[in-house]
């Protein structure tokens, strides 16, 4: 029996500040677009299911797992990854705590594992250990056995704060 | 297997009267698809059936939590972050925040939504527990036009409700329920984790205790039957009672085995589910008993 196959769509965002259009099938997961199309293989892929984080990326501000969000749904909006965290050469606090405090082994996680921590730290710019749990519940690592990552988001909130401290304001992380 | 991707057709229409009409003009072909916290998963596994969705997500209708005097609406794309973020449920509606806290991870409760909850019609879903025990309203919407239906008995079987063709669950509707009015809102997961673990059985409970009586009792509890379940037996065995008497609490785990129709699968045994169900109808006795 022949197989009904649909074409493609044109799709505009936002990646990292810059305008992208990809010609792509509609159901394409935002993920595959961002690794394959756009060569952005900073965003991991782990379950595949929404289990694991690896993939996390924000869409228009919120954290998601790309792997769950059809390409389409993603028509103009602003999405940033990883490779967007970074001012140039200079890492974003939380990049630098993830080093200072070892909370990266293999590494595939710690994309995601970074992204949800920035989420965290706008939210809870002072987070206990049980916010840190709850906010990187969604986040599996098989290497560290968690603690070193917790101490590195413990580092990156403090070094946030002591850095709007030492320049006269507050207001969230990143 | 993963799935094929050119054989799957998504529209994203910009409005909502736009994506009634595909509907009705094209009855049975389109299925809607909001966050896709469910259906995306069953897509990776190859288990989406190939053909044409409706991207629903972003629909403005659809969105927003809207909060009067007596009661709160959720829009059917509101979502689990959403609810954690509203402080009126926070404050009258414990129970939908305790559900969307359950749900998934923070990544997951940004895209998982009200409405997909419901019509995704999982018996194992953590959040259509508290909406029997808010003894919730649906609001459907098809281009003839709404209805509106009770949430208890909406769903009528595993993975079956009482949604048309055409139809898209527009709002849910819950009376606020404060505490300085006697409500006492219990919710319990059990599962294998404190995170990311879909439950063995889920359970939310609500009554209004007044002078020592409970009355507008709603049970509904999760993972223990194929569809979300209703525990009539135990409501009607504390609908009126006086929560100090002693032999309350044997007589809801008494009536919640005879509610529940538990099975044995990967999560959990029908011996557990049954026997974890009782004990946490006993557990909702004592929380009113510390209210009376």
């Amino acid at each position: 029996m022949a197989e009904v196959a649909f074409g493609k769509v044109a799709i505009t965002f936002t990646v990292n500040g810059v305008e992208r259009t990809v010609e792509t099938y509609p159901m394409a997961r935002l993920l595959d677009v961002l690794r394959e199309e756009l060569r952005l293989t900073g965003t991991k892929e782990g379950c595949g299911e929404g289990e694991c984080g690896a993939c996390s990326a924000f869409v228009d501000g919120k954290l998601v797992n790309t792997c769950l969000v059809p390409v389409i749904q993603a028509r103009g909006a602003t999405i940033e990854t990883i490779e967007g965290l970074a001012t140039g050469d200079e890492l974003h606090a939380v990049q630098q705590a993830f080093i200072d405090a070892g909370g990266a082994q293999c590494g595939i996680c710690t994309p995601g594992m970074v992204l949800a921590t920035v989420a965290l730290l706008r939210e809870h710019p002072d987070p206990n250990e049980a916010q840190i749990r709850e906010g990187l519940a969604g986040n599996l690592c098989r290497c560290t056995g968690y603690i070193k990552i917790f101490d590195s988001v413990a580092t990156a909130a403090r070094a946030i704060r002591a850095r709007e401290d030492a320049s006269g304001h507050g207001g969230g992380a990143a | 297997m993963r799935a094929n991707v050119p054989q799957y057709d998504v529209v994203a229409p910009p409005t909502l009267a736009e994506a009634l009409a595909l509907m009705a003009r094209e009855p049975g072909v389109w299925t809607p698809l909001a966050g896709g916290t469910d259906l995306m998963v069953l897509f990776e596994a190859g288990k989406l059936p190939p053909g044409r969705y409706l991207s629903i997500w972003g629909l403005p209708e659809l969105a927003g939590i809207q909060v009067t005097a007596d009661a709160v609406t959720l829009g059917a794309l509101t979502t689990y972050g959403e609810i954690r973020a509203n402080a009126t449920v926070q404050a009258d509606l414990p129970m939908l925040v305790r559900a969307a806290r359950e749900t998934g991870a923070i990544a997951i409760q940004n895209r998982g939504t009200i409405g997909g909850n419901i019509a995704n019609a999982s018996p194992a879903a953590d959040s259509p527990p508290a909406l029997v025990a808010y003894d919730a309203a649906l609001t459907l919407i098809s281009a003839a036009g709404t209805r509106t239906t009770a949430f208890r008995g909406f769903h009528t079987g595993y993975k079956r409700m009482d949604l048309r063709p055409g139809e898209l669950v527009q709002s849910v509707r819950v009376l606020r329920r404060p505490a300085a009015d006697g409500w006492v809102h219990f919710y319990k997961k059990v599962g294998t984790r404190a995170f990311q673990a879909i439950s063995k059985v889920g359970f939310a409970g609500c009554a209004q205790v007044v002078d020592g009586v409970a009355r507008e009792v709603r049970i509904g509890l999760a993972s223990v039957a194929p569809t979300v379940l209703v525990a009539a037996h135990t409501e009607a065995a504390l609908e009126g009672a006086r929560v100090a008497d002693p032999g309350l609490e044997a007589r809801a785990a008494q009536a919640m085995v005879r509610d529940v129709t538990a099975i044995d699968d990967i999560r959990s045994t029908a011996r557990y589910r049954s026997q974890v169900a009782a004990n946490l109808a006993a557990a909702f006795v004592r929380a009113l008993r510390e209210r009376g």
